[in-house]
């Protein structure tokens, strides 16, 4: 099972296993932390993905529109933080929310499909914006 | 050159997250010094009374510790009192650096909303004035404010413009028509940061402020209709032009989706790069370049593109709010006090050990506080010093403060910017419901305008600590002195 997430690693709830892909947040003062769970570091970023939209709105988020990204790092923490920021990239031009993701990572090298629509205030009530993932104690881990 | 994890060991760390202050000498009531070991290459020293340093959560002191072992770093790694804990550095962290010693430049030392400042503006109007006509203004100014996600501004840069806004600042905001030419003066760096780089700004950061000119934000980001509750000096707050009941807008935001990105392209870049150098980052947030290398020069170079991307868009955003209040009110003449950024590297003369040396300042959440006398002050300023604003919470209030001639002294002339968080925002999500907020406070006679409920919620002033006590203590240790609190009367967020 992997885990990532974007904040200090002492702040891990770690006494119970992971049973199954999923998200969280956690708080991390000014900002919010993202977690994701994934039995493949790909799993664990498209988790990591839905908490990053959960950040923004609460709303079920439509997959009206499918967009593309890839990036790449020299190690898994820094892919990371390059996907959502990839994702938060496209939520800032095309003004759009995404509630479906996939993620293939071969050779440092992520390329990744997401799927949503554009952001409705009166349907999805979003909160405030995400603006950048931090580097601060990502952590990718086997358990 | 190398540096090593200056990370104090455990049992520095209170049980209960606090910072435990038995390791600190105390110098006076709000001066605490950390003496260098290991690692370290200067002193950590906190300015904060015994209460706010012990609510400190005790990572305050593993960042500013961290930042005390980078190279080229002098006389001290300084936490202002509202400090608190960021990414690397951290919120409320001062740090100069000498690029003649292997200095660095960090792009976390500088913060992701480069150039985060602001600005507040005399109206000339009373609080009297106001009330008559205080929903109608706050009902207008929401409607011309964009904020809150997925908001975009009237004005979109084609590639030529997005060169000349990133060269000129405030500047090019003004001859494009969204400001006053006598605005400039009251503005840092008359409103344009010189030796900005837009060559050095990718095109993914320019592709994300192409349609965000003129817009405030989401999160922190505010636009507040404000009444003088209470003067301190009235020396200075005749020279600033304000009294008791005096109307003044102030204006929270920075360089919006531009500066997150040029900060997370560059703290990326300076992680994978920071080895070449012989750098050991103790932290992958604390990423950084030395001041004379490649990738140094080229952050720099972005960085003071950012910060013109803030003062155009504070200016912007200042002519909006003008163009409101003359609508309600024609004899008003809006005239900017002073528009100044705390998140930033500057370069700077201080005087260190007896010698004039430049430096390379970085103010991460923290606000620069020129002392009377300083040459960059404009003429009517200078006797009395720099205007330094800190922002508090939509309900508890703000304040103007002047910077100290002790300040140089201090923290290379720098202050505190706001009152820090006492609740995360996930915290406050489970707390705190935004319409109630909204409710309450309009109860007390401040509105409250918002397209996110959920966002007033995260901004609760029972989220933040108080600011009041985070200003004693700045004024008590020299840093900056008290002249106006100011009460909320109208709020526009994100």
């Amino acid at each position: 099972m992997q885990v990532f997430e974007a904040a200090p690693a002492s702040s891990i709830q770690s006494s119970e296993p992971a049973r199954g892909p999923r998200w969280e947040h956690f708080a991390h003062d000014a900002d919010i932390g993202v977690r994701g769970w994934g039995s493949t570091p790909a799993e664990a970023l498209e988790q990591a993905a839905h908490a990053l939209t959960a950040v923004v709105t609460h709303a079920t988020v439509a997959p009206r529109s499918e967009v593309s990204v890839s990036c790449s790092a020299p190690d898994l923490e820094l892919l990371f933080v390059e996907w959502l920021n990839a994702i938060i990239y496209e939520m800032a031009v095309r003004r759009m929310l995404f509630g479906q993701f996939t993620v293939q990572i071969e050779n440092g090298r992520l390329k990744g499909t997401l799927w949503g629509e554009p952001v409705d205030v009166a349907a999805t009530r979003p909160g405030c914006r995400a603006e950048r993932c931090h580097l601060h104690g990502p952590q990718g881990r086997s358990r | 050159m190398t540096t090593g994890s200056g990370r104090p060991p455990a049992s520095w760390m209170s049980r209960g997250g606090g910072m435990e202050t038995s390791r600190f000498t105390q110098l006076d009531p709000t001066t605490w010094r950390l003496e260098p070991s290991g690692a370290m290459r200067v002193p950590v020293v906190i300015y904060a009374d015994e209460s706010l340093i012990s609510s400190m959560d005790d990572k305050v002191i593993v960042q500013a510790t961290n930042v005390s072992t980078l190279p080229g770093i002098v006389r001290g790694s300084y936490v202002m009192p509202d400090g608190h804990w960021g990414y690397g550095f951290p919120i409320g962290g001062v740090a100069a650096f000498d690029p003649d010693q292997g200095g660095v430049v960090s792009a976390g030392g500088v913060g992701f909303d480069i150039s985060c400042g602001v600005r507040t503006m005399l109206t000339g109007l009373s609080v009297a004035d106001i009330l008559p006509r205080q929903k109608q203004l706050a009902d207008s100014l929401s409607r011309q404010i964009p904020a809150g996600v997925g908001s975009t501004g009237a004005i979109t840069l084609d590639a030529a413009e997005m060169e000349a806004m990133l060269e000129g600042g405030a500047q090019w905001a003004v001859e494009r028509g969204w400001g006053d030419e006598a605005d400039l003066e009251r503005i840092e760096e008359v409103g344009r940061m010189a030796e900005a780089r837009p060559n050095y700004v990718s095109d993914r950061a320019k592709e994300r402020q192409r349609e965000e000119m003129g817009t405030l934000g989401s999160g922190n980001h505010y636009l507040e209709v404000q009444g003088v509750a209470e003067i301190f000096d009235h020396t200075v707050a005749d020279v600033f032009g304000i009294a008791t009941d005096s109307v003044v807008v102030t204006i929270h935001c920075g360089s919006r989706g531009l500066g997150h990105q040029i900060g997370s392209e560059f703290l990326k870049e300076m992680v994978v790069t920071a080895s070449d150098s012989g750098i050991v980052l103790p932290d992958r947030e604390l990423a950084c370049a030395p001041i004379n290398s490649e990738v140094g020069r080229r952050y720099l170079g972005a960085m003071r593109a950012a910060i013109n991307c803030a003062l155009a868009n504070r200016e912007i955003l200042g002519h909006y709010a003008r163009r409101v209040f003359n609508h309600f009110f024609p004899q008003a003449e809006l005239r900017v006090l002073f528009d100044v950024s705390h998140n930033t590297c500057k370069v700077e003369t201080h005087l260190v050990e007896g010698k004039q040396r430049e430096l390379f300042v970085h103010r991460k959440g923290a606000t620069r506080a020129f002392g009377p006398g300083h040459e960059s002050l404009p003429v009517a300023l200078r006797p009395v010093g720099q205007p330094v604003l800190i922002g508090g919470s939509m309900g508890t209030g703000s304040y103007i403060l002047v910077g100290d001639a002790k300040s140089e002294t201090q923290a290379f002339s720098s202050a505190c910017h706001g009152a820090g968080r006492a609740l995360s925002r996930h915290a406050a999500l489970r707390k705190w419901s935004g319409r109630k907020i909204v409710d309450e406070l309009a109860a007390q006679g401040i509105l409250i305008r918002s397209p996110s409920s959920r966002g007033v919620a995260e901004e609760a002033p029972g989220a933040y600590k108080d600011v009041g006590a985070v200003v004693a203590a700045a004024e008590r240790a020299g840093l900056a002195r008290r002249v106006a609190r100011l009460r909320p009367l109208i709020c526009v967020k994100g």
